[in-house]
């Protein structure tokens, strides 16, 4: 029983990452219907970026690791957007309007680029920082085993439910959120009534690379480890989830990533930690082949 | 004029350099590397920063300077035909690997024919046989290695395990490959076409954990190896009374070895590409040509897109399952982590290189994506320029991950674009008519 509660505590905490990183999938795909395949490997690049930060702030400015780590977050997010940016500019703008497979085929090129650029610039080992923040809340005490939640758990699930609400507010009720909306129904439509669809677009990937960057930083503060291979694996998990709680919609993102997150350790608890991965694949591939809609997603019509 | 010219040059190029400084600011000027204390320490690379602003700098500028003229609209180029194109190509290939012995000697020609003759082929026929997944029917396949990993496997199983020979474990390998590829397509082909690519992605990634963990069967990471090798018609390559040499009355040579192996991949790559190239005369061929262009359309017209679908992934799967068999016997030894999604994404950059349904275009990318890393590693003086650890497959795949987004911005029929359509309607003589040009010129915004 400890042992159960104590994995659905870490379960949610990585489920809150993989949610943050399908927020950007899911918001890009809703936008102009490509699978963003590049998307884990920006995380990963973000993580990356955090991790250099942090290291610079404490290294050689002496900051102390808290207000180093808030510092490296915000910047990082910002470096991360600019990336982001700088992405959809040269490998996806041409493309709106190509032939259907020419975004992925070019997300993957990017994926592809983006993992050998990390790996050929910062090496391809572990790269690890020494823990921060261990202090934790016993939850229970006493049995065999004791409960814990970390603070830094704590944060990483308030952090992904203010963002989440912070978006379904942008989404909601701005115009920014209005003009998403008006490209994602119809984009020639929205030009025509007057929305700028290209800085929709590039703001929607501004937006999704920020959120990957929050995931990375808080990825690097949980775990603590990153190297640069780390990108594809959690980026189809977090596809995974986009895909689980229904592609185009936010909050969906967010369940279907805690759900993943929570099959994840489940699974490598009770069954097998070497097949945790399957579980998530196969996750992945049921769900698109029997309910490709999703949990909380409008089903997909083809128009002629 | 010339004035405001530069000045807009020089603003143009200001905002590239602080975009490439934003973008390369603590990637590139630093370095976290373990010290001794096994912490995290950075290394400052400034002067490489610098040169990438710089770079970013000149060449926007030169850029802006030369182009921001009247666009012109170019006529699509149509290659000549070059009949003797083929032939003079198939008689260099058949040369090939004698004249290397002749020239270079026995031993220094092993390399070449290996390394670039037999390594490169096998990319070729990978390259041919996924052009019939991804090129003609246009089935995204990002799981190919999988198949390609099913056949390396069978081989290095069924070897030791039924005494077979490879000249009968050679079908076997494709079949059980295209058999892995009909039960993995079946419950995915009706999925659209990127949910279909992220679905055989998952399914390859199973295939790899799973070859990694079932330890009792496959030896996890260490692989396989061990199991009986080449033979020419039941004459092994061995020195001695009962090898191949002995009974030819030749010299033993550990070449022999690997000139049969090349003319054997050479024969099975040319199947691979005559295959392709019959069935896409066939009514088969044609079905998959039209499910590329619109698949709803196909199936007003009556066709059964589930089993077009699925004869094309099958029968792109028995090529690699043919590969892997030759990789294993090439390499003497398996291990899933030859079976990467990096090994996909290579095959996949092959086919989308080579402009995806030109059987010649995959040929030219798959000798220039594998040949020129394999010839950049030779290049001893990169090593003094970049550093002692300086490894060309890095760059490789970071090449190919740009190649990739250039092709497809660019040039999304590819480098050589000589693929003519298949049915012409009228006037075959006047070059390719607008209405019957490939995917990807001409698409509505969606």
């Amino acid at each position: 029983m400890e042992i159960f509660l104590q994995q659905l505590i870490n379960g949610v905490t990585l489920g809150s990452i993989y949610g943050l990183i399908a927020i950007g999938y899911t918001m890009v795909f809703g936008i102009i219907g490509m699978v963003n395949f590049a998307h884990g490997d920006v995380f990963m690049l973000s993580a990356f970026i955090a991790l250099l930060l942090l290291l610079l702030l404490t290294q050689m400015l002496g900051l102390a690791a808290a207000p180093a780590f808030v510092v490296a977050l915000v910047a990082a997010m910002a470096l991360t957007a600019l990336w982001n940016f700088a992405i959809e500019r040269v490998a996806y703008r041409r493309l709106r309007g190509s032939f259907r497979l020419a975004p992925l085929i070019s997300a993957i090129g990017m994926s592809t680029f983006l993992a050998n650029f990390v790996t050929v610039t910062q090496g391809p080992n572990n790269k690890s920082i020494p823990p921060m923040w261990d202090e934790v809340i016993k939850i229970t005490s006493g049995g065999a085993y004791d409960v814990t939640l970390s603070y830094k758990q704590i944060l990483i699930v308030v952090v992904t439910g203010a963002l989440l609400a912070a978006f379904w507010f942008v989404v909601q009720k701005t115009s920014l959120g209005r003009a998403q909306r008006a490209c994602e129904q119809d984009a020639k439509m929205a030009a025509l009534l007057g929305v700028d669809v290209n800085r929709t677009v590039a703001l929607t990937f501004v937006i999704g690379a920020a959120l990957a960057a929050v995931a990375g930083s808080l990825y690097l503060l949980q775990y603590g480890v990153v190297k640069s291979s780390d990108g594809f694996v959690p980026g189809v998990k977090a596809f995974t989830a986009a895909v689980l709680g229904g592609i185009g919609s936010l909050p969906g993102a967010v369940l279907g990533g805690l759900l993943i997150g929570l099959i994840e350790t489940l699974w490598g608890q009770y069954f097998s930690s070497d097949y945790k991965d399957v579980a998530a694949f196969s996750v992945l591939a049921i769900t698109l082949i029997f309910m490709p809609s999703g949990l909380m997603g409008r089903p997909d019509v083809e128009k002629v | 004029m010339p004035a405001e010219k530069m000045l807009r040059a020089l603003r143009e190029a200001g905002w590239a350099t602080l975009v490439v400084a934003g973008l390369s600011f603590p990637i590139i000027a630093y370095r976290a590397e373990p010290d001794f204390n096994n912490l995290l320490a950075l290394q400052p690379r400034w002067p490489l920063f610098l040169q990438f602003c710089a770079a970013a700098f000149l060449l926007r500028f030169f850029l802006s300077l030369w182009s921001g003229g009247e666009a012109k609209v170019k006529p699509a180029r149509v290659w000549p035909k070059l009949p003797w194109l083929g032939p003079l190509l198939l008689a260099g290939l058949t040369v090939y690997p004698l004249a290397v012995v002749a020239l270079l000697g026995p031993q220094a020609a092993l390399k070449w024919i290996d390394t670039y003759g037999v390594q490169i082929l096998i990319y070729v026929l990978l390259g041919w046989g996924l052009n019939i997944t991804v090129g003609l029917a246009g089935l995204l396949d990002l799981g190919y290695a999988a198949f390609y990993a099913v056949g390396a496997y069978a081989y290095a199983l069924l070897a030791p395990l039924t005494g077979l020979g490879f000249w009968a474990l050679l079908p076997v390998c494709g079949l059980l490959a295209a058999f892995w590829g009909f039960c993995i397509g079946f419950p995915i082909l009706r999925l659209r076409g990127d949910y279909l690519a992220i679905v055989t992605l998952a399914f390859a990634e199973i295939v790899r954990i799973v070859l990694i963990n079932w330890d009792v069967v496959t030896h996890g990471e260490a692989g396989l190896f061990g199991f009986p090798g080449l033979n020419f018609f039941g004459l092994p390559f061995i020195p001695g009374p009962r090898g191949f040499a002995a009974h030819f009355g030749l010299p033993f040579q550990g070449v022999q070895k690997q000139i049969f192996l090349y003319y054997l991949v050479l024969v099975l790559a040319l199947l691979a590409n005559l295959v392709s190239l019959r069935l896409r005369r066939l009514p088969l061929g044609r079905a998959w040509e039209a499910l590329r262009e619109d698949e709803i359309a196909c199936r007003a017209l009556g066709l059964d897109t589930r089993n077009i679908k699925l004869t094309a992934f099958a029968l792109g799967a028995f090529f690699a399952g043919i590969a892997g068999c030759l990789f294993a016997l090439r390499q003497g030894f398996v291990s899933p982590s030859a079976f990467t999604f990096s090994e996909s994404a290579l095959i996949l950059a092959i086919v989308v290189l080579g402009g995806g349904g030109s059987q010649l275009g995959v040929a030219v990318a798959a000798v220039f994506l594998v040949g020129a890393s394999e010839l950049l590693r030779e290049l001893t003086f990169l090593k003094s320029v970049f550093g002692p650890d300086f490894d060309p497959a890095q760059y490789r795949m970071l090449l190919v991950g740009l190649a990739m987004v250039a092709m497809m911005n660019f040039r999304p029929r590819g480098l050589v674009s000589t693929r003519a359509p298949t049915v012409r309607l009228s006037n075959p003589s006047s070059g390719p008519s607008d209405h019957l040009l490939p995917q990807g010129e001409k698409g509505v915004a969606s």
